[in-house]
């Protein structure tokens, strides 16, 4: 009996269900809302889908333009139709004016792999900012803000000073994730309290694990060579000078693998805003999504930080201003993340390169002199929304 | 206190021979939960059926949300089992218990601005990839027209009153289309056209064949709508049964603490409990 009757349900959920027109009489005490019977929704869906596409169309058009304008600008400048020509002819379309050798050379050695890891690393860290927050049910997760970035540069700085190889170049990588694994579960664990996580203990979590790798990276720093030294420094402040072609084919895995994986669990996540017992009535394995996630938060937040150090609040600022567009499904909200990311990196990376002539200014520094205001801002306005801190 | 101490079955006898002869499609033997040493639940044993609105009743503390966790799966039981349809919890898949049961917690909190729509929406997720994803649209209108939410349609979640989130999540409990209704206090922040909608809507989903389990506070309330009705003090069954057996002065003074007179409606011939003032 009870064996036919799962059976029945997985085949027609309908039979039996909501009184459906069968039992249209004895509910129609609750159907006075009916009058408008979806067509609000319908709409509603319609303008936010068409909301959706512009959004989309307008981060596509724009980062197209910015990296144009950033492989065209610096101390060489170059015509965009040149760059447009380079970038042509390496396809093996041969159109548009020829770029002088000098102009191409600086183009594909220097600025090309720039801007891909400029990309790489926007996406990465707006990814995984999205992804905490998911998980964390709380806005204000990001890898910065809560010591996972830290974690992970430590491992890197630590990696540098030893001098381990063992890896060759995947070794600084490696020791990246695996510190930043281990802060990610750490923050995770230390900071929930009955399948909630709370503001203060977030942001209070964040703070004792920063200033602990600080402490840890300050030794490293007085431990290490002269070379070292300046590593770590740069490190710190973030910088993506330097970039090579190397560096994006370790990187560019890591993030499309992240990714992949973010984008399948997506619609899932969704279900995480109803909290974990509600998540799970809904058919989700909570425990199994929540440390995937954590998995993939890890191997975003260390390919970011392993070659361009702790690049602060593109987590926060960039998933935030797209969910007040766009609203908070994930999946939609994760592409436009992806793209949002890419594009603040690869601006302020082109600020970072031409403000101030013949200096490149440390870009992890510009994301924090925005971000860190930005930070403050949500703060308060969380505080003021939840009617104090909880 | 005597009352209180032993557990009472009740006869079936006022239940409809149709209902009694069902087999429970949710059971509970011998159910334990213990958290540090204290007892939340003590040896429950617990039937509910299919076509029977079945209420949980006891004061503050009694246990009644610990046992709708621990029949839900979410609390571990110290000892005991819960079977659902005949098959014990842990050996139904996540995915299909959530085809079957659906649960509606005390807390309807939803941490970003989802609109009600998309809360609605979310339970369908568990049909995702099935023949019956094609239901979708229907179920979640209907959902939302029965909980009276289809005006919130396009509101953020966190903006809503606390009845206008309640109805929202009922309408996503009903929007999942299980046949195991499993509802904790459903009728707490309603007023009061709203709490009687939400008792009828449960009842018709019971007359329908579902089963029906629901946490309620207001004793007249449950003596008008539940079928059958069980009684907890401090994680243990006191009575279970047909409304009118269970819910006596004597017993609900002993368990409550309250003196109560129960009268009869005049023309319905429902139980009244009213607390001597």
């Amino acid at each position: 009996m009870s064996a036919t009757r799962s059976v029945a349900k997985g085949g027609s959920p309908s039979q039996g269900k909501l009184p459906s027109e069968s039992d249209a009489g004895r509910v129609s005490t609750l159907r006075q809302a009916q009058d408008r019977p979806g067509s609000t929704s319908g709409v509603e869906i319609k303008r936010l889908r068409r909301r959706r596409a512009l959004l989309f169309s307008a981060l596509g058009v724009a980062l197209v333009l910015v990296c144009l304008i950033s492989a065209g600008s610096g101390q060489l400048t170059i015509a965009t139709s040149e760059v447009v020509g380079s970038v042509l002819r390496a396809l093996g379309i041969d159109v548009g004016p020829a770029a002088n050798p000098t102009a191409d050379v600086a183009l594909w050695t220097i600025r090309f792999p720039r801007i891909v890891l400029a990309l790489l690393i926007g996406a990465a860290l707006a990814a995984s900012g999205t992804l905490m927050q998911a998980v964390f049910s709380n806005p204000l997760a990001e890898p910065s803000v809560v010591g996972v970035s830290s974690g992970a540069a430590l491992g890197a700085a630590t990696a540098i000073v030893f001098g381990w190889t063992f890896l060759g170049e995947w070794s600084v990588a490696l020791a990246a994730f695996i510190a930043g694994l281990a802060t990610t579960l750490f923050v995770y664990f230390a900071s929930r309290t009955r399948g909630k996580t709370e503001v203060v203990t977030l942001v209070l979590t964040g703070i004792a694990i920063n200033a602990f790798a600080g402490a840890a990276l300050a030794l490293l720093t007085f431990l290490g060579d002269s070379a070292s030294r300046e590593q770590i420094i740069f490190w710190q402040l973030g910088s993506l000078n330097g970039a090579r072609w190397q560096q994006v084919a370790i990187i560019a895995p890591l993030v499309l693998i992240g990714l992949i994986v973010a984008f399948s669990l997506a619609r899932t996540l969704d279900l995480f805003s109803l909290g974990e017992r509600g998540a799970r009535h809904l058919g989700v394995n909570v425990e199994l999504v929540r440390i995937v996630v954590i998995v993939v938060v890890a191997v975003l937040v260390s390919a970011a930080v392993a070659f361009a150090g702790i690049i602060a609040f593109v987590g926060l600022v960039v998933p935030h201003l797209m969910r007040m567009v766009l609203g908070p499904a994930h999946r939609p909200l994760l592409i436009a993340s992806v793209l949002g990311g890419a594009l603040l990196m690869a601006s302020a990376d082109l600020v970072a390169r031409t403000a101030v002539p013949m200096a490149d200014l440390p870009i992890g520094m510009l994301t924090s002199l925005v971000g860190g205001p930005f930070f403050f801002w949500l703060l308060r306005r969380t505080r003021r929304r939840s009617g104090g801190w909880g | 206190m005597s009352i209180a101490d032993s557990t009472t079955r009740v006869s079936d006898a006022a239940t409809p021979a149709s209902q009694s002869a069902a087999a429970p499609s949710l059971a509970a033997r011998g159910l334990t939960v213990a958290i540090d040493g204290a007892r939340l639940l003590d040896a429950v044993d617990f039937e509910a059926r299919p076509g029977e609105l079945h209420a949980l009743l006891g004061p503050n503390g009694a246990g009644k949300s610990t046992l709708l966790g621990a029949l839900a799966g979410d609390v571990t039981p110290s000892a005991g089992s819960v079977s659902l349809d005949g098959r014990p919890l842990a050996a139904w898949k996540l995915r299909e218990l959530a085809r079957v049961r659906a649960v509606l917690l005390q807390q309807h909190e939803v941490f970003f601005p989802f609109t009600v729509r998309e809360v609605v929406e979310m339970g369908r997720a568990p049909w995702r990839g099935t023949p019956a994803e094609d239901d979708d649209e229907r179920m979640i209108a209907e959902a939302m027209a029965l909980t009276d939410v289809t005006a919130l349609a396009s509101r953020a979640v966190p903006s809503l009153s606390g009845g206008e989130r309640a109805r929202a999540a009922l309408a996503r409990v009903l929007a999942q289309g299980a046949s195991t209704l499993m509802l904790d206090e459903p009728t707490a922040a309603l007023d009061l056209k709203h709490q009687e909608d939400v008792m009828r809507l449960a009842r018709e989903r019971a007359a329908s064949g579902d089963t029906v389990i629901v946490v309620l506070h207001d004793l007249n309330v449950a003596a008008a709508y539940a079928d059958r009705v069980t009684l907890l003090q401090r994680g243990s069954v006191v009575a279970s049964g047909d409304p009118r057996a269970v819910l006596t002065a004597e017993r609900i003074g002993a368990v409550y603490g309250q003196d109560v007179e129960v009268l009869e409606h005049p023309r319905t011939g429902t139980p009244l409990i009213l607390p001597l003032r």
